[in-house]
């Protein structure tokens, strides 16, 4: 699971919904991997309105990457900085959750990663 | 310039709605002029000979597209348009390598009469070499004949089209992800044709981000990433994307087809309480912030060949012990929360908010749905006021078809708030049992009898 899907993905919990600290999910025990991914510039810019970039900040810190920037970069700064190119290349799209969990910070639910595949599935209490 | 394109004669109804998807992912204007269920010839009006190219080099139910000279209904009608309308074309072909073909459908020609056809064109005047294999050029002359002509007797076809080829499709590509040779698949994969029309209705395209909530083996982020989207999946079960951990995953099928950077995530996950983020409707968005996907394309479960579940427990008076037993048991690494039947209806209805809430502008929903042959039992296409109605294909088997429909996201501001609220308030579908919740799986067993 590339970091990029863990920008989407928030508690499942219908209760969570509504309050600020289930999103995003913080990784615990994360094993990581990165592939070799051609960069894609267009990929990138369509990605980036959709990112919450807040959420990716905190995500970057907690996975061990630099700190990124407060404000996000621009489709213009994408284009002309290359380091910055690369940098977001590679933590969104080349860098894998392999192994861990994805704990929420409201209600504290763990969901398992397993061989890269989150399991968002609750028990009956929870849904 | 008018074009022919020569579509295979199948899938009839997807043809037309997979051209205009191609007209708008490629950005050529694109209209068309003569167009039947029945012929596989199809007349339409492109800006340049470059248009033509582009817009079929994706398509999987055109075979080719030709620089229409002329047609008629009568071979001298045919000679007639070619003498009046395109002699300023002849000359830039008169020292290049050609040859001449002629496409009869559904009829055929003793070969003398081929070749005293083909050499009715002789006033053409090309003086290049005849070359059978790979010609500079090849013009090709298309017969539309009646069905069944031959034991009919029928001496002439219905209409002529001729033409200078363009360019093929890209009906290699169904080969390329044939089922057959898929490592990993399982009783309701997507047949690669009709998974990569899919993918072409839905607009994938590089760059673009697509999701499959019932991603099942992958047939359908494969076709998307095949064509250079990037592409995420779903499963409420995630046995189907694991497969046997090994070389069997939806994982091995990506890399199988050396299209693994287009993977983007996959997860286990029940879409009525789905970890996707997104924001409530109603509001007045920019269009695109808070939202993810350009693209969402599904076969959702029909309850037939596979059951219909969602999370929860079906009956909670009858099995006291469930939830207890799931407080107890859930932190557990093997532990399969229990699930219930659902609703297609409402379903389909969760599959179209879904889509709403997180479609872009202009994205588009395409899924596939049941419904029986007999007219009483039609179910009918679900809407949602957010998406508008592109196109419904269908494909039929004996007593039922399945249909794969087409939506766009439209923006906030020409949404009818009024029919979102009415809708918001309508009530949920009771039952519990599978066949109360289906219409169409009772349809089914009952072999479809009233």
């Amino acid at each position: 699971m590339k970091v990029l899907t863990l920008n989407f993905l928030t508690c499942a919990v219908k209760m969570c919904k509504a309050s600020n600290d289930s999103f995003p999910l913080h990784p615990k025990d994360a094993e990581l991997a990165k592939d070799d991914v051609e960069i894609n510039l267009q990929l990138l810019v369509n990605v980036l309105p959709r990112i919450d970039w807040t959420a990716l900040r905190t995500t970057s810190t907690e996975l061990g990457f630099p700190e990124l920037p407060e404000q996000p970069p621009t489709a213009e700064d994408l284009t002309s900085d290359e380091k910055m190119l690369q940098d977001l290349h590679t933590l969104l799209l080349e860098t894998q959750m392999i192994e861990g969990k994805l704990v929420c910070g409201h209600c504290g639910h763990e969901y398992a990663v397993r061989e890269g595949i989150a399991n968002f599935l609750l028990p009956s209490h929870l849904v | 310039m008018d074009y022919l394109i020569r579509f295979s004669q199948s899938h009839e109804t997807f043809r037309l709605p997979e051209i205009e998807a191609l007209a708008l992912i490629e950005g050529v204007e694109l209209e068309v002029i003569s167009y039947s269920l029945d012929s596989p010839f199809c007349v339409v009006h492109l800006p340049s000979e470059d248009a033509a190219k582009r817009l079929i080099r994706r398509s999987i139910l055109v075979m080719s597209i030709h620089e229409l000279w002329g047609s008629g209904v009568t071979l001298d009608d045919v000679h007639a348009a070619v003498r009046s309308t395109t002699p300023h074309l002849w000359p830039r072909y008169l020292s290049c390598s050609f040859k001449f073909t002629l496409d009869s459908y559904q009829g055929s020609r003793a070969a003398d009469d081929k070749i005293t056809i083909i050499n009715s064109f002789a006033y053409l005047g090309f003086a290049g070499l005849i070359v059978m294999r790979r010609p500079d050029e090849e013009f090709t002359l298309f017969e539309d004949w009646e069905f069944n002509s031959t034991p009919l007797g029928i001496p002439d076809p219905k209409c002529y089209f001729f033409g200078r080829y363009l360019a093929t499709g890209a009906r290699d590509l169904p080969k390329k992800l044939d089922l057959k040779k898929r490592r990993y698949i399982s009783t309701t994969s997507m047949d690669a044709e009709l998974a990569l029309v899919t993918a072409n209705l839905a607009l994938a395209a590089p760059g673009k981000l697509m999701y499959d909530p019932f991603v099942g083996t992958g047939s359908f982020p494969i076709a998307c990433a095949q064509f250079g989207a990037l592409t995420f999946g779903s499963d409420i079960d995630g046995r189907s994307i694991r497969g046997d951990d090994r070389k069997k995953t939806l994982r091995g099928n990506f890399d199988q087809y050396g299209l693994l950077s287009g993977l983007g995530g996959t997860f286990t996950a029940d879409l009525t309480n789905s970890p996707i983020r997104r924001n409530a409707l109603g509001g007045d968005g920019d269009g695109v912030k808070g939202r993810l996907f350009d693209g969402i394309v599904c076969d959702p479960p029909y309850g037939v060949r596979e059951g219909l579940r969602v999370l929860g427990v079906r009956d909670p008076e009858k099995s006291p012990w469930a939830i207890p037993k799931g407080i107890e048991m859930y932190k557990q690494p093997d532990f399969i929360p229990p699930r219930k039947p659902y609703s297609f209806l409402a379903m389909l209805d969760d599959i179209l908010q879904f889509s709403a809430q997180t479609l872009v502008d202009n994205g588009r929903l395409s899924f596939w749905m049941p419904t029986a042959n007999d007219e009483d039992q039609e179910m009918p296409v679900p809407m949602h006021p957010y998406l508008e109605l592109v196109s419904v294909c269908t494909q039929v088997f004996n007593k039922w078809s399945r249909r794969l429909i087409t939506y766009r996201r439209i923006p906030d501001a020409q949404v009818d708030q009024d029919a979102f609220k009415s809708r918001e308030e309508s009530a949920k579908h009771p039952g519990k049992t599978v066949d109360e919740l289906n219409p169409f799986r009772r349809a089914y067993f009952n072999k479809f009898e009233t």
